[in-house]
């Protein structure tokens, strides 16, 4: 209640100002009470003497969307990679779940415990499906091999979870038997998005998902990827060059360039009202 | 009760590629109370829909305050942490537009529906939504539609039962009897005073103020000045 009179008084000064537009995202909420899903830290990758991403910092709150943006070799898909644990990085802390006390940075973990996690706590969906996808396993198989990961062994439920899966991801179940390969692009991505949430993780990480896709497939994929989000409360963490797609999913927005995130915010904030100069020239470049 | 209290309010636009700062207003001070209806006034570009946009942080404000009584207790919009903004958005403060913002191959009904889908189930979400699309007067034909290929005016009428239809503290309302029909506008300023009593608080910028005339408690008028700066009188 003090802090209460206070704000009124105009005696509570905030910290606000004092920050950079990366690191606004990261202040303390006051009214969500709910700790973050994920929290990243200080992520640094470098390849040979190109610094790929160079000290960011991502949060990402249960149930909720966050899309990065940038231009090409911005790092938008190495910071995707360090999240899903395929790569480790240079520097940096990522602690996953953060509500549990057990929490611990992740890539302090072993390679058969990171993959664990991978398995059961977060789903990738790959711009090309040829890296999220055996092709020459079935699509129903494909989303099999996740649940057989997970130990289940039995053939007649394995079919049944997956056809349910590819149900949810809206795949028509007559080609759940077709390779991948013989599918057009959307139904490879629903087949990717099908295996990536087999097991309900909890963060879905999506790299240029419509990227490729004919306009009416692309909104097909982008209203299943709202509903699903919606109904099962799964974090997103989206990754796209199309401000159009971030504006439909994303509730907040980070912007990258070299490496490093130039600005962070609301999705509408950012797209409408953009504080950095590159921020600024990406927005106005959209057609 | 105070709902939301204002101070020192500024917005100046940063326009690095030609090297420019343009103020839209500064220093505004005011109070809204719960139930209160506030009309914002002022010529063309004085700065009337850029502070609704600064209040619900679609702009980003440039100084001062705006602390909102929030039902988890006193926030201040202007440095909120952007979560907060997404729980304040999503269950507290309305901003209703001139312009759709529907996804693709999302139909009219479900567009409504889908902020519902917090607080109740799919069927009960289409119902409600139902019934706010048929007070807009949007005909029933159209409900399955895609909101993308209507007219103005409809698109509007999609707009307001999406605002309107999750219970609000605070709205903020952009010209929304622009572009309506004559039907739908009195449906719509019926809504207003019939959430105005129910104690929303709402902020509005009206093209045609006589349509809410009899809600109106106050008017705040943004006057710009000789020098290109903003002033604010409240007017009663």
């Amino acid at each position: 209640m003090t802090k209460n009179v206070a704000l009124l008084n105009g005696v509570n000064t905030h910290p606000f100002q004092s920050l950079d537009l990366h690191h606004r995202h990261l202040l303390p909420a006051q009214i969500v009470t709910t700790k973050p899903l994920l929290q990243a830290t200080g992520l640094v990758k470098k390849y040979g003497v190109i610094h790929a991403v160079s000290n960011v910092d991502v949060l990402v709150y249960p149930g909720e969307v966050l899309g990065i943006v940038g231009e090409s070799g911005s790092g938008k898909s190495t910071v995707l990679r360090l999240l899903h644990l395929e790569d480790q990085p240079d520097a940096g802390k990522f602690y996953f779940d953060v509500s549990n006390d057990q929490s611990l940075n992740l890539f302090e973990l072993d390679r058969a415990a990171k993959r664990l996690v991978r398995v059961f706590n977060i789903g990738m969906v790959y711009q090309h499906p040829h890296l999220g996808l055996r092709m020459k396993n079935t699509s129903s198989g494909n989303v099999a091999e996740r649940l057989i990961v997970a130990g289940n062994r039995n053939y007649a439920e394995l079919r049944l979870a997956a056809r349910k899966s590819l149900q949810v991801s809206e795949f028509p179940l007559a080609r759940m038997d077709d390779l991948p390969s013989r599918l057009s692009g959307g139904m490879q991505q629903r087949v990717q998005l099908a295996k990536a949430i087999a097991l309900k993780p909890k963060l879905l990480l999506l790299d240029e998902p419509t990227t490729g896709l004919d306009v009416s497939v692309q909104a097909l994929v982008l209203d299943t990827l709202k509903r699903l989000q919606r109904e099962s409360g799964v974090s997103m963490v989206i990754v796209s060059h199309d401000l159009g797609v971030i504006k439909m999913l994303a509730d907040r927005v980070m912007v990258m360039r070299n490496g490093r995130v130039v600005e962070c915010g609301l999705t509408d904030q950012v797209l409408e009202d953009p504080q950095d100069a590159y921020t600024q020239q990406l927005v106005h470049a959209k057609l | 009760m105070i709902i939301l209290q204002v101070r020192n309010f500024s917005k100046t636009f940063t326009i690095h590629h030609i090297g420019r700062q343009v103020e839209a207003f500064q220093n505004l001070n005011f109070t809204l109370h719960k139930g209160e209806f506030v009309l914002v006034s002022g010529a063309n570009g004085a700065g009337k829909s850029t502070l609704l946009r600064c209040l619900y942080r679609t702009y980003w404000p440039t100084e001062g305050k705006a602390i909102y009584r929030s039902c988890y207790g006193l926030i201040d919009l202007a440095h909120a942490a952007d979560i907060d903004m997404v729980r304040l958005r999503s269950e507290e403060i309305g901003h209703v537009t001139q312009f759709l913002h529907a996804r693709p191959r999302v139909s009219a009904l479900e567009w409504v529906a889908e902020p519902l889908l917090h607080t109740m189930a799919y069927e009960d979400a289409l119902e409600l939504a139902r019934t706010w699309l048929r007070d807009f007067g949007l005909k029933a034909e159209l409900w399955h539609a895609y909101p993308s290929t209507f007219s103005g005016g409809e698109q509007q009428k999609v707009n307001l039962a999406r605002a309107l239809a999750v219970p609000r503290r605070l709205l903020l309302l952009d010209e929304p009897t622009a572009s309506l029909d004559a039907l739908a506008r009195k449906a719509l300023v019926d809504r207003l005073a019939q959430l105005k009593a129910q104690g929303v608080a709402m902020i509005g910028v009206f093209h045609h103020p006589e349509d809410v005339a009899h809600l109106i408690d106050r008017e705040i008028q943004i006057l710009a000045g000789p020098d290109g700066h903003i002033e604010m009188d409240e007017d009663r």
